[in-house]
């Protein structure tokens, strides 16, 4: 435990002091915005379009991120002092999960206002309890998938090009649930009940790659 | 040395893939709807049954060489999922031609088990670019031994929710295969059989070439003699 909280504090205090992810994820959300807004030439969006729109640029933001989680590690040889160190490997895993957990609120924080603002329609109802509880379980389950791909795709000569590759399809239940929960919190004549079934699907996937990737970890580091 | 009873099988595997069309011709009865174009489900459903089993029995190699560290896991963990992406190949084309002919389009949404596949074949697309990008040979088998292991665990996830995001999915032309009728259901059986086979003899296949092309290399290194290995991500 004391383990984790270290290495924790570590990626967080590494994260303030180059501020490499955070920014470039929340200027990347709100770059898609307006890509979205030109190229699907509407100045608002509503219902499953929102949702859709929501949740392609908080995956593609937060691919961003997932790329970069490991990337100091590795060119500046910290992984072998973390390898040579006499702790966990899993809590290596768990403090790089919760790190990415940190920086996807950071980038929600800034992302989900400005899509209000950009882009949601005056017409559409939002329900804030419920998006929450959706961009809850859903950083859950980009953060425990994402920090697995990145551990995969990080030892690879094509580091950037397989954590898409890789991330994209093993997130998409993520997405289909998110996308599908939140549309109706948008739907135009005001927020509509939030189906619960969708939470459970994301909850389900939490657990799952969560156990998975603690399984798994360890395998990826034994050098 | 390694292609024993490779031969039997071979022909076993034709002979019950030549009868399994025979009876899907001439025994089971015609679609009443779909006429003649019914008959590629007795290729496309099997096909796509063993295809997703080899991907779980990939995954199965994977644990296991992942709790005794025996590169020969790998190797066959390698050798099934390959396997099952060709035959993954196989079903996306006869799904698409049997859509066209049933609904008029070449891909449809609201089917969940054809998007599901596509979306599990996209994933394990990676398995190989995956292995190419790590030189390690030790470390290549490690990796692709975790990425089968979560892709094996994200396949039955991955239909669940595709499955339940289209709830009103048009009334499934064909259900379960307990839905059919005697004479289909025998002929799709038995098509599920041959198609079994036919994944078990291309397994065997792939498999004595690969430990015979090992075992040519052992030899030559020991006559010494330069070994020039292909470039390929396939285990060594």
């Amino acid at each position: 435990m004391s383990a984790v909280k270290a290495l924790l504090r570590k990626e967080l205090r590494l994260e303030l002091r180059t501020f490499e992810a955070i920014p470039a994820m929340t200027l990347f959300s709100i770059i898609t915005f307006v890509v979205f807004h030109f190229a699907l030439q509407q100045d608002t969006v509503e219902g499953s379009l929102a949702s859709g729109v929501l949740w392609v640029t908080l995956l593609f933001a937060s691919m961003l991120g997932t790329n970069r989680l490991f990337v100091a590690d590795t060119e500046d040889g910290a992984m072998d002092g973390l390898l040579l160190a006499p702790i966990d490997r899993t809590a290596l895993y768990v403090a790089k999960a919760i790190a990415f957990l940190t920086f996807l609120t950071a980038l929600e924080i800034v992302a989900v206002p400005a899509f209000y603002l950009l882009l949601l329609g005056p017409a559409a109802g939002d329900a804030i309890p419920g998006l929450l509880a959706i961009l809850a379980l859903a950083n859950l389950g980009i953060a425990a998938a994402g920090t697995l791909v990145a551990g995969l795709a990080t030892q690879t000569r094509s580091r950037d090009l397989l954590v898409p590759l890789l991330g994209l399809p093993l997130l998409l239940p993520v997405i289909i649930a998110a996308s599908k929960a939140t549309a109706p919190l948008f739907a135009a004549g005001g927020a509509e009940a939030l189906p619960g079934r969708w939470l459970a699907v994301l909850g389900l996937y939490d657990l799952v790659f969560g156990l998975l990737a603690l399984a798994v970890f360890d395998f990826l580091l034994e050098d | 040395m390694y292609g024993k009873g490779l031969r039997p099988l071979a022909i076993v595997t034709c002979v019950v893939l030549t009868g399994a069309f025979a009876l899907a011709f001439f025994y089971a009865p015609m679609d009443a709807d779909q006429g003649l174009m019914q008959k590629i489900f007795y290729v496309h459903v099997p096909m796509a049954i063993v295809s997703l089993l080899g991907f779980v029995l990939g995954a199965v190699f994977a644990i296991q060489h992942l709790r005794t560290g025996d590169r020969r896991h790998d190797l066959r963990s390698y050798v099934a999922i390959h396997l099952s992406l060709i035959l993954g190949v196989g079903v996306l084309v006869t799904g698409s031609i049997w859509a066209r002919a049933a609904w008029g389009h070449w891909f449809v949404w609201d089917e969940p088990t054809l998007v599901s596949f596509l979306i599990v074949f996209l994933l394990y697309c990676c398995y190989q670019p995956l292995r190419f990008a790590i030189e390690d040979p030790d470390r290549q088998a490690r990796y692709a031994s975790v990425f089968a292991i979560t892709a094996g665990a994200f396949v039955p996830l991955n239909f669940l929710a595709v499955r339940l995001a289209q709830q009103y999915a048009h009334p499934r032309v064909l259900g379960s295969s307990d839905a059919l009728p005697p004479k289909m259901r025998l002929a799709f059986l038995v098509s599920l059989l041959g198609m079994a086979l036919l994944y078990t003899t291309l397994y065997r296949f792939e498999m004595t070439a690969k430990n015979t092309r090992l075992r040519v290399h052992s030899l030559k290194r020991r006559l010494g003699g330069d070994v020039v290995l292909g470039r390929s991500a396939a285990p060594r």
